[in-house]
Parts: structure tokens; sequence; C-alpha cells
């Protein structure tokens, strides 16, 4: 291939990113990776049920390989990046678009949900770094053991601030869910009379799924549903 | 019945706006929403106000010019489905109602006075791919081309876009991308539109983004709004040609040369 | 005057390709040598002003809309008539051209009209090509319907939205070469004067309607296509900024204006529901296919439409000609309404409305049919008068809906200026006394794509242009004219709006010059005219200032011309002593009360003569001679 021709393919690469549409096709992109990674985060989470030695070798044999989990952080804080840098583009662009607010605004069919995608989408990742600081690293975990999963889960949800913390912001994923899912579709350019309503569907499906596997956790240990004996 | 109005009165593009508050008595439940300002503006005009009667643009009166449009208690249009702001009706409202009036308000479409706003970007965004390239005379006979009568439809519930920036306006985000997809989608679903499809679709989108039009974020404002009910539907397409367009586009074999 | 029309001589059908043939050629390399301004950014205008930049022309287009796609051709709801035949119906070229001909009540010049039939083939072709979505059958086909009475299926359509598929596709056309930098569009720029340097019309002058600004273009050769002036009724189907403005003065510096007096009056449309009614609306033709026209037999009577039992109802239309029914032209349907509540039969609060009944229609075919037929008809009409159709007849009343006359044009589209084309409805040229539906549409394509630029590079290539700037005296003194006359309305500072002054003329219009017409009645309007005249420049209130957007000013400006019009229309109509089309005369009709053409007399086309603006116009005749289609009564009953 000649210069010109890698020029022009970096070129338009750019130019992809520059344009809005662009944008919103890296945001349905990572948004999915990000939706991925959730419900095998979930899955992962939801072994807590099977009693702490399950959920420890769970957590040993994710840090068992350095090169693997290091490499699905990065690309996880990669995807991450890209799924925030475009938005925060694309909200600039909003204000810039519309410099002068209407003194009355009103709504007609756009769900709340949609509407908020801005507001929801900075407490999530207010949320992700507390959580990162609570069960991963623990500087805001009030008695936290690096080996100790099952330990640091269930003492972790026994702390109101923490379960109300995790209940607002399963909350807020399941608003950004609920419009971010059906709308990656959107992005991408699959909207189709016969299959919308199904994406509809999924998006909604989904959404329940991981909220409510999510939010089983904390409200079990709340309920001393599990990890009774932990103290 | 018995109206009272907020208006956004502005002199022109440069000076500073405020709301003034009138009040119209005798409203007729027939009268169009225009009549109703119609009224007002003689009032105005016969009482010598110093703002003068409210500007605001208006043609066919018969919502197919595009024309008209403002905002009426933060909907566009006023929020009647599939009505233009001369098709809408007194009956619509209650006796004693009070009503903001604002113009459409984006950075693409500046306020001309009062009501009225500049909407060329709309013009720009056409002229910059959203046509067919055939020169008169060079047509084939028409039915050359069978189209699919499916097609043909689709084809046309887009080109209905009146271009009246209803969609901009009610968009939180002042997109433009309800408007430039009708277009696209409906040269898209034509045969004849298809030997430019791609570029077409990375023209115009290229271009709505210079005009600093806001970006999609796919919550439906638009059409809910839309008087001709173009759907977001549309917009998926555009984002599919775009996207196409911009990762599938390559050189002709000439233009690689030997490297 | 002796008017030249420039009609070629000999057999029909080769008239407009030997006119071709004959004309110069620009040499392609000089074409964007020359530049060429357009008025008017309808059908006619983009199409032509597209067509011209394609041709490598160096283009101006002006509209006072904010954008070339707001023209009012964009509401023609019905179709466009082409000779295409593909129904196998046994269309034709001459057969378009025969009905045309006969429709516009023997009153337009064959040599025109056979070319237009000509040209609507290519019309469709170009049009398609252009992506304009007309309907299609299953197969992939271009569908067709009848239209307007027509015996043969020639109408093409997109929905009831054919006039804005068509201009959206001439925009696109137009917008195509603006981003090729061979079309400049001058949006919200009104003309208000055309400039003659030398015998040529060199350029207009405009004003700027956002900044006030009076403005001068320079050109090779000005092209008006600024529409009809339905709006000297007041109330019409027409826009509301629809005017006549730049026809007007440009008849001021010397174009004649040809048949003022013929207009149309469509009988289907949505009645005046008070005093405040700025416009009116359109129902389309179609609806009398299924509707049944009826008042109440008595007069006075007030009972609600249901209450009113069938021995009562007077089915007058398929009373009085019982061939045709409902499906009358439209001149006599207009008519027998007005006559209907001219007799105090008419119906709602106004008294003139007549109801168009659908419920036997409904009982015979079922609502869900009447509904896929008329559905979209049906909601436009429940939303303006917040009545259901499908329970309650519709009320309906005729309405000024198209102007047949307009500047003079020879058979190269150019008016009595030279160098002054003008074309669409603006000219006066192929409709003759009375328009057929679904043929404005043709005609303003066909003047814009392919007339007009054959035509303008004819009279480029024939003639030689000194160059000329906007700094010439013939420049400053239309400027100075221009602002001599805002001042003249900013200062008048009387009472009156300018709207109120408008609705009187409409008033004195309908009464006197409208669907029917007499000596007495033409004699005081123009009277009446003549004072309103007066009192406007005396007492108008024009608020605001010249240097900033004003739209009361805008209108002022139009509502003097149309005030000026009005008289002249009730001259023409005064001095047109028979019945012919849209111009029907009382004193002028056959013993069952149809029109009566004087062939003997009449049969030629009015063209007026500005003589100034203390003295009435002259008249000057274009005899019409009919060497194919010999003149014949029409007879519906």
């Amino acid at each position: 291939m000649s210069a010109v021709a890698a020029n022009s393919t970096l070129h338009r690469t750019l130019e992809f990113w520059q344009a809005s549409i662009g944008k919103k096709t890296v945001m349905a992109v990572t948004g999915g990776i990000l939706v991925g990674f959730t419900l095998v985060h979930m899955a992962g989470n939801l072994q807590v049920y099977l009693g702490a030695e399950v959920l420890n070798n769970y957590g040993r044999l994710l840090k068992s390989n350095l090169g693997v989990l290091w490499g699905a952080r990065l690309f996880l804080l990669a995807t991450i990046s890209l799924h925030l840098t475009a938005a925060f583009q694309l909200w600039s662009l909003k204000s810039k678009a519309r410099p002068v607010a209407y003194q009355k605004l009103s709504s007609t069919k756009s769900s709340y949900a949609s509407r908020t995608m801005y507001i929801s989408g900075p407490i999530l990742f207010f949320f992700i770094v507390y959580h990162l600081s609570h069960l991963t690293t623990g500087q805001t975990h009030p008695s936290f053991d690096e080996g100790d999963v099952y330990r640091n889960v269930i003492l972790g949800f026994r702390d109101p601030i923490a379960f109300g913390a995790y209940l607002i912001a399963m909350g807020c994923l399941g608003f950004h869910l609920i419009h971010g899912v059906w709308s990656a579709f959107q992005s991408l350019g699959v909207n189709h009379p016969k299959y919308t309503p199904k994406l509809r569907n999924l998006a909604t499906g989904l959404t329940a799924l991981i909220v409510g596997g999510n939010l089983s956790i904390p409200v079990a240990v709340m309920f001393r549903l599990i990890g009774s004996d932990v103290q | 019945m018995r109206i009272t109005l907020n208006v956004w009165r502005q002199k022109n593009t440069n000076a500073a706006g405020a709301m003034k508050r009138y009040e119209v008595p005798n409203v007729s439940p027939d009268m169009s929403f225009l009549e109703m300002l119609d009224v007002l503006n003689e009032e105005l005009i016969e009482k010598k106000d110093a703002d003068g009667p409210v500007t605001f643009e208006h043609d066919c009166r018969e919502g197919i010019c595009g024309s008209c449009g403002f905002m009426i208690d933060g909907l566009a249009h006023g929020g009647n489905e599939r009505t233009t702001v001369c098709q809408l009706h007194m009956r619509h409202f209650k006796d004693g109602d009070d009503l903001v009036l604002e113009p459409w308000r984006a950075t693409a479409f500046p306020v001309l006075r009062d009501l009225m706003v500049d909407r060329s970007a709309f013009d720009r965004i056409i002229a910059s791919g959203g046509y067919v390239s055939v020169s008169t005379g060079s047509a084939p006979d028409g039915n050359a081309i069978a189209i699919r009568k499916l097609d043909s439809d689709l084809a046309m519930d887009n080109a209905q876009c009146i271009g009246c920036g209803a969609c901009v306006a009610a968009c939180p985000n002042a997109s433009a991308s309800l408007f430039t997809s009708a277009k696209i989608a409906h040269l898209g679903h034509l045969p004849q539109g298809q030997p430019e499809r791609l570029e077409r679709a990375k023209k115009m989108v290229d271009q709505m983004n210079n005009e600093l039009f806001g970006s999609c974020t796919n919550i439906g404002e638009c059409e809910a709004v839309c008087p001709k009910g173009i759907r977001i539907e549309s917009i998926a397409l555009m984002n599919r040609d775009y996207s196409k367009a911009s990762m599938m586009e390559r050189p002709s074999t000439g233009d690689l040369g030997f490297g | 005057m002796e008017l030249n029309s420039r009609v070629p001589s000999g057999d029909i059908q080769t008239r407009w390709t030997r006119t071709k043939f004959d004309m110069k050629l620009v040499n392609p390399a000089n074409k964007r040598k020359h530049s060429v301004i357009v008025v008017g950014s309808g059908l006619a205008g983009a199409s032509a002003a597209a067509t011209m930049g394609e041709l490598g022309y160096n283009v101006k287009c002006f509209c006072f809309q904010d954008s070339p796609r707001r023209a009012h051709s964009i509401a023609a709801q019905g179709g466009i008539n082409a000779a295409k035949n593909y129904q196998n119906d046994g269309d034709s070229v001459y057969r378009l051209f025969y009905d045309t001909v006969k429709g516009g009540d023997f009153r337009a010049r064959e040599s025109n009209v056979y070319r237009l039939a000509e040209i609507s083939v290519n019309i469709i072709d170009q049009c398609v090509a252009q992506g304009v979505p007309f309907a299609r059958e299953y197969g992939g086909t271009l569908s067709n319907r009848s239209f307007g009475g027509a015996q043969v299926s020639r109408t093409f359509y997109a929905r009831g939205q054919t006039g804005q598929q068509l201009l959206l596709g001439a925009y696109q056309a137009l917008e195509r070469q603006i981003d090729a930098g061979r079309v400049q569009m001058m949006t919200r720029r009104e003309m208000l004067d055309v400039v003659n340097i030398d015998g040529q019309a060199r350029g207009i002058v405009c004003r700027n309607l956002t900044t006030g600004a009076i403005e001068s273009y320079a050109a090779d050769v000005v092209v008006l296509a600024t529409g009809g002036y339905g709006n000297v009724f007041y109330l019409s189907t027409n826009a509301k900024g629809s005017n006549v403005t730049a026809t007007w003065r440009a008849h001021k510096r010397g174009a004649l204006f040809g048949n003022p007096c013929f207009t149309q009056i469509h009988p289907t449309c949505i009645p005046v529901s008070g005093d405040y009614q700025s416009k009116l609306t359109l129902m389309s033709e179609s609806l009398r296919n299924d509707g049944r026209i009826w008042v109440p037999k008595k007069v006075g009577d007030k009972r609600k439409a249901a209450e009113i039992p069938e021995s009562e109802r007077d089915y007058y239309l398929e009373r009085i000609y019982p061939s045709f029914g409902n499906l009358v032209p439209r001149d006599i349907a207009s008519r027998a309404a007005k006559k209907m509540c001219d007799e105090g039969r008419g119906v709602g609060e106004s008294g003139f409305g007549v109801y168009l009944d659908f419920s036997e229609a409904i009982k015979r075919l079922g609502a869900d049919k009447i509904k896929e037929r008329y559905g979209n008809l049906f909601e436009m009409y429940d939303r303006i008068t917040g009545e259901d159709p499908y329970t309650l007849p519709m009320r309906i009343y005729p309405a000024v809906h198209y102007t047949m006359g307009g500047l003079w044009v020879d058979y190269q589209l150019m008016t009595t200026l030279n160098g002054l084309f003008c074309l669409g409805e603006a000219n006066f040229s192929d409709h003759g006394a009375n328009r057929l539906g679904a043929s404005a549409l043709m005609q303003g394509l066909a003047d814009g794509y392919f007339i007009a630029p054959a035509c303008v590079g004819n009279y480029l290539a024939s003639n030689k242009f000194a160059p000329v700037g906007t700094d010439h005296s013939a420049f400053k003194d239309a400027e100075a004219n221009v602002n001599q006359q805002t001042n003249k309305l900013l200062n008048a500072s009387g009472k009156r709006t300018v709207t109120s002054f408008h609705r009187d003329l409409g008033k004195i219009m309908w009464e006197y010059c409208g669907m029917a017409r007499n000596a007495a009645g033409l004699t005081q309007a123009i009277g009446k005219i003549d004072a309103l005249k007066e009192e406007y420049w005396a007492s108008v209130n024009v608020p605001g200032s010249g240097d900033e957007l004003n739209q009361s000013l805008e209108t002022a400006g139009r509502v003097a011309d149309l005030i000026e019009l009005g008289s002249l229309m009730c001259r023409d109509a005064l001095a047109r002593e028979e019945s012919c089309g849209g111009h029907y005369r009382e004193e002028y009709q056959t013993p069952e009360g149809e029109a009566l053409r004087d062939d003997d007399n009449f049969s030629y086309v009015s063209a007026w003569q500005w003589e100034g603006d203390k003295k009435a116009q002259t008249l000057v005749k274009e005899p019409l001679t009919f060497d194919y289609v010999h003149p014949s009564q029409r007879s519906y009953k």
C-alpha cells in the first residue's frame, strides 16, 4: 500500500471520530463491550450464593495470570475512556449547538431515561471509582482483606451507606441501559419496524437481568440471607 | 376565549431579546394560531405599540411550505400531532391559557427577529449533496426503471419533509439528524439515488456538523413533533450509510499506484 | 403598439422543433460570461435557474422567502399531466393539446399549447430521474389517475403532494448548481423594479428583507417567474406572501399585462369561518367523485343537515346537469354554488357554503373504502373545522385559486420589454380563459426546464451587451424610485392597517369581479378601487422603519400594487363583453344560463399597456386563430 493510501486511512479514521456519527458509533461499540463485561462480572459475582470457598477460588483464578488480568483491565480502561471521551465531547457539542436555552421546554414521547443519559452516565463513572476502591483496592472498605473476597463482600454491604450507594448506582445503571442498549443499535444503524420492538424488549430484559442480579447480592447480605455467619 | 401570550421579542440578530406579555381577548376557537397572532398584530399596529407587531414567518398556511414554526409552551408547533402551527386551531386551547412563545433555538438557526429564525443551514445541507446529479435533458424514459412500490412509498414518506426545523427545535441537543436523514433516506430508497448514495451521506452529515448542529441521542423528540411523521428509522439509515461511507471508501485502483 | 407574438407558421407538430433549430446558440466557452437574473424560485424559477446553471450561464436567483423550497408551487395537491399514454387509453400529445385548448375556452394560443403538450412527456422523465417519488403500481411502473373530468388517465401524482415533490426536485437541482458555484441564491430579496438600459432589461432593484437595504443587480437578461396574483381577492388559496409586485413593476416599466381578468375559482374549498380569516384552504377536486353536493330546498332553512329530510334536499348539480352531475367543470360548479347561496339557501353560519355529503358513499362503499380514498383530506378538514366529515356533511364554498392572466409574452416567453422573460403562472400564455386540473405544474416546469433556457440562449446569442454596472444612472433612478415609494408608505402615518385595506380590496373584487360579473358592477368597482387607492396612500398605517426586517412594510408595497391591479382587472372584465371560461359576464349567457362566448368579436388576447400613473392603461389586441381545434360551445347537460 502506498503512503498516500495509508495516510488517507488514518485521515479517514480521524475524520470519522470527529463526526458526531463516528463518536456515536464508538459509544455504541464501547457501550456494547461494557454491557458484556457487566454481564460476565455479574455472573462471577453471583457465585457468592455458592459460599465463601467458591467465590474466593474464583477471585484467585482471576488473579492467577497477571498478563491476562492486566490485559483485561487495560482493555476495559481504554473502552471506558473512549466511551467517556466521546460522551463528553458530544455533550459539549450540545451546549455549543444551543447556547441560549428555552425558557420553557416540554417533552412529548422521549423517556425519562433517554433524556438523563448525561446524568446517569457521570454517576456511574463515580460509582465505578468508588466500587474499585471499595471491593478491589479497599480504601473505602471498613475492614478489607485482600485474599478474602467473600468476607469483603459481606462486610462491605452491611454498611448502610455503601448499601445505599449500590442501590442508587444500580438504579442509574438501569436507566442507562434501558435506553443505551436500544440506542446502541440505532446508532449502529439497526432500526427496522419488525425488529425494533424486539430490540426494545431485549433492552428491557437485559436491564432487568443485570440490575436484578447485581442488586440481589447487597439485598441478600443486608437481610442476612447470606453470610450471616461472617463477623 | 381569552389567551395570554408571553412572546419573545428581539429586534434583530444582535439585539438582546426579552419576553413581553400580551392579552388577546375574544379569541374564536375556529381561529388558527397564526390568525390569533394576526389579530394581536392588527391591534399592536393600531395602538402604535413601541415594539411593533410580532414578527413570525409564515406563507402557505396549509402546513406544506414549512415557513412557520415556533415553540408554544416548550413544544415545537404546539405539540399537536402532525400539525404545523398554521394548522393548529385555538379550539385545542382553553379559555384563560397563559402561553409562552419562543423562536426555534439553535446556533445554526440565529434569530432574525422575534419568532423568526434563519434556517439557511438546511439549504446548505441539501446543497452539499441532497440531490441526484442529473442535468436537464439527460433523463431516460420515466418507466425505464421499475421501482418496487414499497421503495417508492418509503422514499415518499421521507421526501415529505417540509424543512420547518421543528426537529432541531425540539431536540435537547439541537440536532438536525431527522432533517438530514430524511433526504438521505428519500434518495437512498430509490434506484436513482444509488450511485451517489454513500458520498451523499458523507457530504451531508459533514455539512450538518459544520453548521454546528448537535448530535443525536436517539431519544425521539424529533419524530414526535415532525408535522410529516418522519421517523428516526431514517436516522439509523443515515448512520449506516455514513459509517459505510467512512469505513469502506477507497480510492480507485488507478489512484493506488504501484506502491 | 403592434404585438409580435413570434408564433412560427406551418405544421403545428414541428413548430417548436423548427423554432429551436432556427435559434442561435451561445458558444459553450462564452456561456459563463453571460449573466442571468431569475426572480422567483417556484417550479418555473427554480427549474429555469438550475437548468441555465447546468448550461454554464452565470445565474443569480432571487426569492422573497427564506429558502427557494418555500415557493407556493409546493402547495399544489393534485398532479401533473403528461401525454405519456402509459395507460394505453388513447392519449397522445395531440389529445392533451386538444383538451387544453378546449378547456381554456378557446382563448389560448394553439402553438404554445401544442408545445406544452409535446414537452409534457420530457418533464416526467426529468423528474423521475431526479428522484421525485411519483406514485407507482405494484409492478414498479408509474401510476396515473384521471383528473378534472379528463377522459384519459394522464395525471402523475405523488400522494396529495405533487407540487411539493416536483418543487423539491427542482430545488435540489438548484441547490446542486449553487454548490457548483454556477447559481448564486439570493434569498429574502423582494424585487421592486426592473432596470432598462438602451432598450434592454439589464437588471433589477430589490429590497433585502432582512436588513432593509435597497440593492441593485445587473445582468444581461432578466427572467421573472413570480407566480400569480390571486391574492388580489385577499382571501384565496394562495400563500400569504404570493403577490403581483414583480410583474406589476415590470408592467409599469413597459411590459404589457395579458388577460388580467381571467381568474380561476375552485369549487371545493373550506368556507370562511369569521372576519379574522386569513386564507382559504383547498380540498382536492377528487372529493366530487364520491360526494354529493346539496343545499336545502327552502330558503333560510337553518336546521342541521341531519334534520333535513331527503325530500327537502336539492342536489342541484345532479338536477341541472343530469349527465355530468357533481363532476361538472370547476367554473360551472363554482357558479352554481354561488347561485344557491345568493338565493339564500347557503348552509353554515355565514350562509356561504354548500354541503358535500359522503353519507351515501359511506353507505354504499363502507367507511373504510372512503377513508382509503380520502383519508388525508378528511383529516385536514377535521383539523381546520373541528367537524368530522364521516358523520357530518362537509361544507364547501368556491375560492380563488389560480390566475390565467399575467405578463404578455411571445412564443419565446419574452415580454414586450426586450430581454425580460416571464415564466409559469406569472405569464398569461397557455391556459386561455380556464386552466385544466393538473396543468399548472406542467406549464411551470415546461417553461423552466425546457423552453426558457433555449429562448434565453437565443436572445443572448442574438444581441450585443454593452458592459453595465449597478452604478449606471438607470439603477440609481430606479433605487430612488423605490426609496421614494418606501418613504411614502412609511410616512403616510394614518390609522388603518395594510391588512384592513387589503381586506376591503378583496371584498370589492370578490363581489364585482369574482364568479359572476356585469357592466354595472364592474363600473362601480373601478370607482371604489380608485377611491380605495387614494385613501390608501393618504392614510395607511405602516409601523417601523425601512432599514430593518419589517413585514408590514413588505405587505404594504404588495397591497399598493394589488390595488392598481384590481382596477385593471375590472377594466379588462368590463371590456371583454362575452363570457368565457373563468370570466362570466351575466349579460352574456345562453338561455340555460351557461357562458356565451363571442368568437367573432373577442377571439383575442387583451394586452394592457401602462400609460403612467395618471392615465388608464390602453388595450392592445393579439388576435387568436384556431387552425386545428375549432371553437365549439361547451355543454355538460
